[in-house]
């Protein structure tokens, strides 16, 4: 299946989403990998604001190249998700509803997005110029200190993405390749 | 004597880095086409067909192909006969400032591993030398991404854990690494020599074009054995499931101790660059 959505995400427009469907993301997207994610849990341990709303959010683990001039953005691929995952069901709780990375993730994380009705999506690794494609407005929004790591506000234009993590338990990574070794065997 | 300048060799390795980082060379992008043709699953076809489509709208754009521009990793072989004017090392971290910048490249590179600042022009690069015959200086740089390079492993087996035991760690470092290597994979592989030395022979096995076999019939039967294992894991593109989890692989193999058996495997990805030019 392919689906349109347009943030911000609601548990309701998430909730046919099935690991392997297609999504195509408009709307805004931030960006937050390592370094944002550490310093966003210590704002949240000392009580303070997180540099955008968090209610219905999509977070990009991404580190663009720097844009060339007249460009909107650099390569704009996935990074690896599951460095992230430490800090992610503490997000989910408070309402983050979609993040996009790439690979495996942790119990925690799925069983955080299954109880909080969130996915995780699959942007194509090591597509840096595709993924860039659909990034159509980039402002940096906090930390500009930390180079490719500061945190950004996309402007997304059907961002193209699979659904890795559903709502009611999927995970792509685990019935992708089993359904393909099916098919090897009935052959 | 021939003497070669720093100013040289600094603009050679800018031009290598840009070069390497926006054009997949050509026997990784021919093992694309081919594992696309050959791919029996519809998803994972589709799956590498955006991976094509991604090399050339690098190329249209001008863009990097992949975000993570990398660590510059450069291999220089020096000609015992060349007479180097100025400093071979901070020539080459120059020419990874400027093409790094000249480039649009990301920086990636922190200046410490604990304290983690990054150091802002994505040097120092990581430089490995060797003395050779002859008076030319030929210089290959090959940027390493994160994501693959932490799936990378070593092991010192036992001697008794033999050809299998090594074949048993290398599928097990690919089923361990999943999704997280961006597959379809290209795997470096050392056996042999010491801790020290596998890592460099699985590093240095990466080098090799991967329609390269091995030149010992024994190594070039073990990688062809391994890749048909590897892709028989149905891991696929991307981990979305699929026949073509590994590109292709290279074995390089050299003594070692009576009592060691050391292994290592260098993860790399569909984005397994490098560029080479000599002055
Ligand atoms: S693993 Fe390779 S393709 Fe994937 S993000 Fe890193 S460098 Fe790019």
């Amino acid at each position: 299946m392919e689906y349109r959505l347009t943030t911000p995400l609601t548990k309701e427009a998430l909730a046919p989403l099935r690991a392997g469907d297609t999504v195509l993301l408009s709307g805004i997207v931030y960006t937050a990998r390592d370094a944002a994610h550490k310093r966003m849990t210590e704002q949240l341990d000392r009580g303070e604001e997180l540099p955008f709303p968090i209610q219905g959010a999509a977070v990009y683990y991404v580190g663009p190249t720097p844009e060339r001039p007249g460009c909107c953005i650099g390569a704009a691929g996935p990074t690896t998700a599951g460095r992230m995952d430490s800090y992610t069901p503490r997000l989910l709780d408070l309402g983050l509803a979609a993040m996009i990375g790439k690979g495996a993730r942790s119990q925690a994380v799925k069983d955080s997005v299954v109880k909080n009705g969130a996915v995780y999506l699959g942007a194509l690794g090591g597509a840096g110029a595709l993924m860039a494609a659909s990034v159509e407005e980039l402002e940096i929004i906090a930390w500009p200190d930390l180079g490719c790591e500061a945190v950004r506000k996309l402007r997304v234009k059907d961002m193209p993405l699979t659904v890795l993590l559903d709502p009611a338990g999927g995970d792509l990574y685990q019935s992708g390749p089993a359904a393909y070794l099916e098919s090897l065997e009935k052959k | 004597m021939k003497v070669i300048t720093q100013e040289e060799i600094s603009s050679l390795v800018a031009r290598l880095c840009i070069q390497a980082n926006t054009s997949l060379p050509a026997d990784i992008r021919e093992a694309l086409d081919k594992a696309r043709e050959e791919e029996p699953w519809p998803l994972a076809r589709a799956t590498l067909g955006l991976l094509q489509d991604n090399l050339t709208l690098a190329g249209e754009k001008c863009l990097p192909i992949c975000q993570d521009t990398g660590m510059a990793c450069v291999f220089v072989e020096l000609g015992q006969q060349v007479a180097l004017e100025g400093d071979l090392e901070e020539a080459i971290h120059e020419g990874v400032r400027r093409g790094y910048d000249q480039g649009y490249l990301r920086k990636s590179v922190v200046g410490d591993p604990l304290n983690r600042v990054n150091t802002g022009d994505n040097t120092p690069a990581f430089i490995t030398t060797h003395l050779v015959p002859g008076d030319t200086l030929t210089i290959t740089v090959a940027p390493k991404g994160a994501g693959s390079e932490n799936m990378s492993r070593l092991a010192m087996l036992k001697p008794a854990d033999g050809v299998e035991g090594v074949k048993a760690f290398i599928l097990d470092t690919v089923l361990k690494a999943g999704s997280n290597p961006c597959p379809p994979i290209v795997l470096g592989i050392g056996i042999g020599g010491s801790f020290d030395k596998v890592a460099y022979l699985a590093k240095k096995a990466l080098l090799r074009p991967i329609d390269q076999p091995n030149p010992d019939p024994y190594y070039a039967d073990l990688e062809q054995e391994l890749l048909e294992k590897i892709n028989a894991t149905g891991i696929g593109p991307q981990g979305f499931g699929g026949r073509t989890t590994c590109l292709g692989l290279a074995i390089e193999q050299m003594p070692t101790h009576v009592a060691c058996l050391p292994v290592a495997v260098n993860m790399s990805c569909h984005v397994t660059r490098r560029a080479t030019g000599s002055l």
